[in-house]
């Protein structure tokens, strides 16, 4: 249906929330404070892989100011012979990784807390516990993890009928590859490895929790689910939802990292068994060590073409980092990786290996920027020794609407290959390059979502406009959502003010995540905004005594629908709130859904390198990013999300790695030497919006979020082997790995 | 949980005699850029910070006569920056100066601060040494002098003794036709810290290199002054093969370790790279470039 108008849809309005983000007054969780609250801290294993055999907190208590501990045994156990989901998320591997219980498998696994009257003293608790390790061999890396012998990280894991650290197998299957590679012309086949990166979210993790003496719990905190807060908290603590309020803060960043918890249940647990409330903040260097990166990775893609560039068959195998509990996106590396393109022969296997690092969390498209980095490359090399431009090597094989995807679906109306064409047409495909300097393009899938949301949306008295929904705002969603309603109401933008509920104040909303917010909340709020819409048309009937359907909305106000339906002065909403209480009551309406139809986001990518051959230096000159965003209902917040991935995605590619000691410690834990591009490593990231409006949504959105980090990792690799006539197959190319490379070619 | 004493004494006998008494339980704080990091990331807890910044010969910049400089250890790099000779005279230490830290941490954080921190990777430190600058220190004993690579003895350490404190450093007067720079090697392009770090001070008369000095930085336990390096471009007219000795000077007077931060390879060879970059920029501006 696609309501295309232009009077606040597509503008480049004033955020909401930005007046209090730009002076300093937006609340994020460590902004909270409460009456007597005290402080926790976490003890965390000093091993990379340790069985527990007892831990002694009887000195931490005695300390004066200590006034909780608490230890695995006080939280609610998930035995591992039964699986307990919720979403993507297994409960026995969520309560392992908030506070170890068997082992400690990780350096930096939470192995006790301690809440005191200052951090201090909690410090100090902290050092009095005593545990007592059986310290046993670790394993970090993919090859280790699966070479015979290898330290097993869970007994219980079996792959092949052996204990094994593979934790799971994915695959997609389409056609018959053997086939396919038979009658291929030109065969490509090459190895990959990336390094885990962090999603570098600016805000720590961070909570604040109260528990009154009935046991009822509010819960502070930045995440990017208050309903996920509420429902893993109550899981891992056994407090019922309906006592578990979520309050969600203003929050500094997630990019997926902030869709599973870690503080919140040792918090609510500290704070019931003190009676005081709790905060607990984690340093940038806790984070690194123990909170989710994305997975590492190593893979192997084949991909075999015609000799007039149609692609025949895709083959790839993708292993994933999990961590130290089982989970890594292998659907989206397997997934995501030739979805791209109209293959008919595709076989695609991902394989989770758990290793002793910190368990992975969701990364801004979860595995599919290590299975597009892999196909990607390669398709590069193919169109190299087709002869064939890499853009219209990618046009000739480009999915459209009809083109059934190895994973599964059939896609519907999708603009990649619009993409593609403004890629081509675009002057930055056409510059000149200097000495040294390389093109690269990349192009890339991301699956988008869609699922459970809720709004609620209701008239103030004096006629203005008030939603709730139930989604943190990551990306700018409340201004967009403020662009559709007053869009839908014909009223000015300032007039509409939008909340984000908390879990007592609005239905349950599933995670900002998947890119899936604003395609699900614009749902919930349209067809909220539409019954208020009946509502007011209703009361104007009342009025005017004539038939409700007599009365029509237009410019923000009720109007007669002809002449046959009588002459009278148009009704504001001002007006008809005034008037609301004698008309039938408060004028309000709330929609609940499980949306479906999100479709996929493409994007293609060109960049430009400039490589210091004497330095190992990579630099990037120039990056142009094309995506079919569906309708740009925010543009200003759509060319950030761009952007933002983008800026992500040369980090993974140039800068970002873990460096493991050989104790199994991180040994880069924090900015300075976890090396995330700064400003000034970047230049402007242009943008190229297409808009193909996405049919299955109101006004045409499609998620716009996850799809900017997929294509970066190979657009940077192939501008390097443009530039230097050389290919690098490993992440990242940093200046000693680059140089290196140089000096042995 | 031990309590910290903090003093801000207004003259140096005060603030020697209130450091050498507290037997080493005591911290000098300048900008506070290395201290304060230090201490919230719990690696030292000082019962005693002394403060110099009130204390005017630690923070002030003087032109000696003959035209040296003479600047207090707790000069900040925008103070420095922002004095109307120096930068002119001495570029490449202004440089190496201005490259610790952020804008905010600038305002801040002291040449002085940056040798004592005894990081191999100091910037401004192969700066000083390549310009010849000695610091006066005070001490329990009275004042001294020292060249500045004599101050370093290890990463984090110095060869101060108990008790003293970098004063000032003094930069001798530049003949006609001197000149200086400092270039390092990060992998980012800001808020980073040195792989390698090269500073070099030339002075040119008619072509040729009649006076040189080279300092090398995170090559070694501490920075270096390279007096092969020196040698091999004094007489010179900084023709390839005079410069390609000298980078192979730097190379050879390095000691890396292989870190997080880059391999043993890659320093080396980077070492040799940068001496030349460096030695060009120095070379152009003595040139009046």
């Amino acid at each position: 249906m696609n309501v295309i108008s232009n009077k606040w849809i597509g503008q480049r309005t004033i955020r909401p929330d930005g007046a209090d983000k730009v002076t300093g007054r937006a609340a994020y969780s460590a902004d909270t404070t409460l009456p007597g609250l005290i402080w926790g801290k976490v003890l965390r294993s000093p091993h990379a892989h340790a069985r527990i055999k007892s831990i002694d907190t009887s000195k931490a208590e005695a300390l004066p100011g200590v006034k909780a501990v608490v230890t695995a045994k006080d939280l609610v156990d998930f035995p591992l012979d039964k699986s307990v989901m919720l979403g993507i998320q297994d409960m026995r591997w969520m309560c392992r990784n908030v506070m170890a219980r068997e082992k400690a498998l990780f350096h930096g696994h939470p192995v006790a807390a301690v809440a005191a009257t200052s951090e201090e003293i909690a410090a100090e608790a902290c050092r009095l516990i005593v545990v007592d390790y059986e310290v046993l061999p670790h394993v970090i890396d993919i090859d280790d993890a699966m070479q015979p012998g290898a330290p097993i990280l869970h007994d219980f894991i079996q792959f092949e009928g052996k204990p094994s650290n593979i934790a799971g197998k994915l695959e997609h299957k389409l056609g018959d590859v053997e086939a396919g590679f038979a009658g291929a012309d030109v065969i490509i086949e090459r190895s990959f490895s990336t390094e885990p990166v962090h999603q570098g979210y600016i805000e720590p993790h961070a909570c604040l929790v109260s528990v009154s003496g009935d046991g009822k719990a509010v819960i502070f905190s930045s995440s990017q689910g208050q309903f996920m807060v509420r429902a893993m908290t109550s899981l891992l603590t056994g407090i019922p939802q309906s006592d578990i309020r979520a309050i969600p803060a203003e929050i500094g960043g997630g990019f997926g990292g902030k869709t599973i918890i870690y503080l919140e249940p040792v918090a609510t647990l500290l704070a019931k068994k003190s009676g005081r409330p709790v905060k607990m903040t984690m340093s940038r260097e806790e984070v690194f060590r123990a909170s989710g990166p994305t997975s590492g990775s190593k893979s192997t893609v084949k991909i075999g073409a015609t000799r007039d560039g149609k692609i025949v068959a895709g083959q790839g195998t993708f292993y994933l980092q999990a961590g130290a509990l089982p989970g890594s996106p292998i659907r989206g590396a397997a997934g995501c990786a030739f979805a791209p393109y109209d293959i008919p022969n595709v076989h695609s296997l991902g394989f989770d290996v758990v290793s002793n690092r910190s368990k992975v969390a969701a990364y801004r498209a979860p595995g599919a920027p290590i299975g597009a980095y892999a196909v990607e490359c390669v398709l590069d090399e193919l169109a190299e020794a087709l002869k064939i431009d890499p853009l219209e090597l990618r046009l000739k094989n480009a999915a459209k609407q009809g083109t059934k995807a190895a994973h599964g679906p059939v896609f519907p109306r999708i603009g990649f290959v619009e993409t593609l064409e403004a890629a081509r047409a675009h002057d930055h495909y056409k510059a000149p390059l200097g000495k040294l300097q390389g093109r690269g393009v990349a192009s890339g899938f991301w699956f988008n979502a869609g699922g459970e949301s809720s709004a609620q949306v209701n008239i103030t008295e004096d006629g203005n406009v008030a939603v709730t929904t139930g989604h943190p705002d990551i990306g700018g969603s409340r201004a967009s959502i403020a662009n559709i309603t007053a869009e839908l109401l014909g009223i000015d933008y300032n007039r509409v003010s939008v909340q984000i509920g908390d879990t007592a104040s609005i239905g349950y909303s599933n995670l900002t995540g998947g890119s899936r917010v604003l395609f699900a909340s614009a749902m919930v709020v349209t067809q909220s905004t539409e019954k208020v819409i009946t509502t007011l048309r209703e009361r104007a009937a009342k009025i005017w005594k004539i038939d409700p359907e007599a009365v029509t909305w237009e410019d923000g106000e009720a109007r007669p629908a002809g002449d046959n339906a009588g002459k009278f002065p148009g009704l504001s909403l001002a007006d008809l709130a005034a008037r609301a209480s004698e008309t039938g009551g408060p004028i309000g309406a709330g929609v609940q859904l499980n949306t479906t139809g999100a479709e996929g986001g493409f994007a293609t990518h060109i960049c430009d390198v400039e490589v210091d051959a004497e330095l190992g230096i990579v630099r990037v000159l120039r990056y142009t990013s094309f995506q079919d965003v569906g309708r740009a209902i925010h543009p200003s917040y759509v060319e950030g999300q761009m952007q933002g991935g983008a800026a992500q995605g040369i980090g993974w590619a140039l800068s970002e790695e873990y460096i493991y000691d050989r104790n199994g410690k991180v040994d880069n834990a924090g900015f300075l030497d976890y090396r995330m591009p700064v400003c000034s490593d970047l230049p402007m990231l242009d943008t190229v919006m297409i808009e193909i409006p996405n049919p299955k949504h109101p006004q045409g959105v499609r998620g716009v979020g996850e799809v900017p980090l997929v294509p970066p990792l190979a657009a940077v690799a192939n501008a390097v082997a443009n530039a230097l006539g050389k290919r690098f197959y490993a992440l990242p190319m940093s200046p000693p790995r680059v140089l290196a490379g140089l000096d042995g070619a | 949980m031990t309590d910290i004493r903090y003093l801000a004494p207004k003259t140096l006998d005060e603030a020697v005699g209130a450091f050498a008494a507290a037997q080493g339980a005591a911290r000098i704080l300048a900008g506070g850029t290395d201290l304060l990091v230090q201490m919230r990331a719990g690696v030292i807890r000082p019962g005693l910070i002394v403060d110099i910044k009130k204390i005017s010969e630690m923070t002030s910049i003087e032109e000696t006569a003959g035209g040296g400089f003479r600047i207090g250890a707790a000069v900040s790099g925008a103070a420095l920056g922002e004095h109307p000779r120096f930068g002119r005279v001495w570029p490449g230490v202004l440089e190496a100066v201005n490259l610790i830290g952020s804008t905010q941490v600038q305002g801040r954080a002291s040449p002085g601060g940056n040798l004592c921190n005894g990081s191999p990777a100091g910037d401004s430190v192969p700066a000083m040494i390549a310009a010849g600058a000695v610091v006066t220190v005070q001490g329990p004993a009275g004042r001294r002098e020292m060249p500045v690579e004599a101050v370093p003895a290890g990463p984090g350490r110095t060869n101060l003794k108990p008790g003293e404190i970098v004063v000032s450093f003094t930069l001798p007067p530049r003949p006609a036709g001197s000149s200086d720079a400092y270039l390092r090697m990060i992998p980012r392009t800001e808020m980073d810290i040195a792989v390698v770090g090269v500073g070099v001070s030339l002075t040119m008369a008619g072509g040729k290199v009649t006076a040189a000095r080279v300092g090398l930085g995170a090559v070694a336990p501490t920075v270096l002054l390279v007096g092969d390096a020196a040698r091999a471009l004094i007489g010179s007219t900084l023709n390839e093969a005079s410069v390609e000795a000298a980078a192979a000077a730097c190379r050879a007077a390095c000691k890396p370790i292989d870190d997080k931060r880059g391999t043993i390879v890659y320093r080396t060879k980077v070492a040799g790279v940068l001496l030349k970059r460096t030695v060009a920029i120095a070379a152009d501006r003595a040139k009046g470039g």
